[in-house]
């Protein structure tokens, strides 16, 4: 990756210093509650996690431009730092990895990294792969269709990338100009199965070009890098000139999931070197020699994270487990015989109409 | 009152909800400018434009996986797949998302959508167009599944279909498109989704059917009172899930004996549900075995006409299996 070529200035951007700052808080809150989570589950309070560590940055950089309360997000199972990025809580990531009762994804009925939330625009997630690459491209159509202003961003991996409704996500989106960004976070595996066993040619971002559509490959390394694209893919989309591909080179610091152990197909010297491409420690001395980041700034911000989580950890600890009394309901929006009981629904209201 | 077949009360269906909710659209394979391979959608292009009656590519899982980000995103989707044999490519978006939605997220998120499929054989479509394939669906909890038998109940239960606030799976036996006419009342008639209705009163013995079965099995009642002086009930389920529990119960206890008729396989068929139904809530009322005609175990319609006569329900099997179950 060439990072030093396109390594940006945040001022260039368009970023003030409080901007970076908050880009480099999002991916260090992140990452402070997928480490939690790890204990947690390492402790038996949660049964298990996948992990977004080493992705936080592309992560936090794509979402930074996307609109709260306006713009729309179909995750994969990665997405924590985006989905904090977009307004879930702390505290709404570890209730959910506990699934408790109110849990805001699912009501502790799915498995953690499940992401979803109908109060921040995120569409709830599945397990099989890809599926909701094609619910944003169908929030986008609805945004064409109705003519508002709003963009729809989708994430998934480049194992996911080979699934035919990737194809026919984004062959759709390029036919219409639809406005979303699709965001793969290559991180070189799928589980265990590297790159080169899975992606013909060895990029996603070239399959754009099939599409009409650019495709953009970002250092997931370089967090105003990947901000650029996700900036300039928002825009366009907003200008109604269609679809972007990005895709970030991101690593994973951690094995697929709790239940993966990455040492079993890794080289040994491979996982040892993991950390030096930790986005973290990048940015960090990025800012620090922008002058943005100081110690007592750094300081500050862990001190403010670490009371975060602790509090988000034991609220979310505190939270009534669900109830198997309702385990029924919720089948149907409307009680149909033998399909669960009615509950009040908000109404389902979709941007900005 | 007009005098319409099902293919123009499905149409009418279509342009009324679209005229009076802009939420809802049209998706599907040549429903635009040409208005669908059958004609149920000819003319809403020119009405309503590009993007509420909209062409896709020849993606299945697109066309429902979009449908369903459009009705998260607050639009009423109408998806139409060409024919209801080639849904499989979006089986994973109806059974693994479209389905599950509303449960997975605690009620948070819903897909008020229809899928709109042509079904069934007797039109020579071979083993690729004629699959009657209603029970991969309703062994699917969290559709609604809905095979309308008449233009009348075909308009109105559409359009309740379109309102309704959970994904419905519409099936439509392309055989009744153009198969007769009869009176579909003016206006805003919507039926409500679960209701069965009694096509034929009887006393001597329950036919359950749907779709174009009920036509075959009105025909079939026709001669068995002439011929043989058998009084039988015709059902029309008109929905299959949720089933209408109240309506076949009533025709039970009525005639003490039930036929379930439908033209795909019986392996784990439809009938299986509606049979054990019967057997487990009405066991005390029957006066016979609880009985099933339906398709052979083949994969599939074949194409030569004495093979595909030699698939089909037709009214002259549906007399010989009840004047079986009426000599109990």
């Amino acid at each position: 990756m060439a990072r030093t070529d396109t390594k940006l200035r945040h001022g260039d951007l368009g970023l003030a210093d409080a901007d970076v700052l908050g880009m480099y808080r999002a991916m260090l809150r992140a990452r402070a509650v997928d480490e939690r989570m790890w204990l947690m589950q390492r402790a038996g309070k949660i049964a298990f996690i996948i992990s977004g560590q080493g992705h936080e940055g592309a992560q936090v950089a794509t979402t930074w431009p996307m609109r709260r309360g306006q713009d729309w997000m179909a995750p994969f199972y990665r997405s924590i730092a985006s989905a904090m990025t977009f307004g879930m809580s702390a505290e709404d990531i570890i209730t959910a990895h506990l699934a408790k009762g109110d849990d805001v994804s699912s009501g502790g009925r799915q498995m953690p990294g499940h992401y979803g939330g109908a109060p921040y625009n995120i569409v709830s997630l599945s397990s099989p792969v890809g599926t909701q690459v094609l619910h944003a491209v169908g929030i986008a159509m609805g945004a064409w269709v109705r003519g508002d202003d709003v963009v729809t961003m989708t994430q998934f991996g480049e194992g996911t990338s080979n699934q035919g409704e990737i194809h026919e996500a984004m062959n759709f989106a390029g036919v219409h100009r639809l406005p979303v960004i699709f965001i793969c976070e290559n991180n070189g595996y799928a589980i265990s199965v590297p790159l080169d066993r899975q992606v013909a040619g060895g990029s996603v971002a070239a399959r754009a070009e099939g599409y009409g559509m650019p495709g953009v490959v970002v250092d997931g390394g370089d967090i105003l890098g990947c901000y650029a694209a996700a900036k300039e893919a928002h825009d366009r989309a907003r200008r109604g000139e269609g679809p972007t591909l990005i895709e970030a080179r991101v690593v994973r610091l951690t094995s697929h999931s709790s239940d993966d152990d990455q040492r079993r197909y890794r080289d040994p010297s491979e996982v040892e070197h993991l950390k030096e491409q930790d986005p973290i420690p990048m940015f960090a001395s990025e800012l620090r020699d922008a002058g943005v980041l100081t110690d007592e700034i750094e300081e500050s911000i862990r001190v403010d994270i670490k009371a975060e989580i602790n509090e988000a950890t034991k609220s979310a600890e505190a939270r009534p487990d669900p109830s198997s009394d309702e385990a029924h309901e919720r089948v149907y929006a409307e009680p149909i015989p033998g399909g669960g009981t009615p509950v009040a629904l908000a109404p389902i209201e979709g941007g900005s109409h | 009152m007009a005098e319409l077949n099902m293919l123009e009360a499905i149409r009418l269906a279509m342009d009324e909800e679209m005229e009076r909710d802009d939420r809802v659209m049209v998706l599907g394979e040549d429903v635009g400018k040409k208005g669908g391979v059958f004609g149920a959608t000819e003319g809403l292009w020119a009405k309503y434009g590009d993007k509420r009656v909209l062409d896709t590519p020849l993606t299945e899982a697109m066309i429902a996986g979009a449908a369903m980000g459009a009705a998260v995103y607050g639009l009423r989707p109408i998806a139409e797949m060409q024919f209801a044999d080639f849904v499989y490519p979006a089986f994973n978006q109806i059974v693994s998302e479209i389905s599950r939605l509303h449960y997975r997220s605690n009620g948070t998120f819903s897909a008020p959508m229809v899928i709109r499929m042509p079904y069934g054989g007797g039109v020579h479509g071979a083993l690729y167009h004629s699959q009657s394939n209603e029970t991969y669906f309703t062994s699917t909890v969290g559709l609604k599944v809905v095979a309308p038998g008449t233009p009348a109940d075909a308009k109105a239960l559409l359009k309740a279909a379109i309102r309704d606030p959970d994904p419905v799976m519409f099936f439509e036996h392309k055989k009744t498109y153009r198969l007769f006419r009869a009176e579909v009342p003016d206006g805003d008639t919507v039926l409500p989704i679960g209701k069965a209705s009694v096509a034929r009163a009887g006393k001597h013995l329950s036919i359950f059917c749907y779709g174009f079965m009920r036509t075959c099995a009105l025909e079939a009642a026709e001669t068995l009172a002439r011929e043989d002086g058998v009084e039988a009930e015709v059902v029309d389920l008109r929905t299959l899930r949720p089933l209408d529990h109240e309506t076949l119960m009533a025709s039970v206890a009525k005639t003490g004996k039930a036929l379930v008729v439908h033209e795909a396989n019986r392996f784990g068929g439809y009938g299986a549900e509606v049979a054990a139904t019967i057997a487990e809530k009405a066991f005390e009322h029957l006066d016979g075995p609880v009985t099933r005609l339906a398709g052979p175990e083949v994969p599939g319609v074949p194409f030569h006409h004495t093979l595909e006569d030699w698939y089909m329900v037709s009214p002259a099997r549906i007399v010989a299996a009840a004047r079986e179950l009426a000599a109990y």
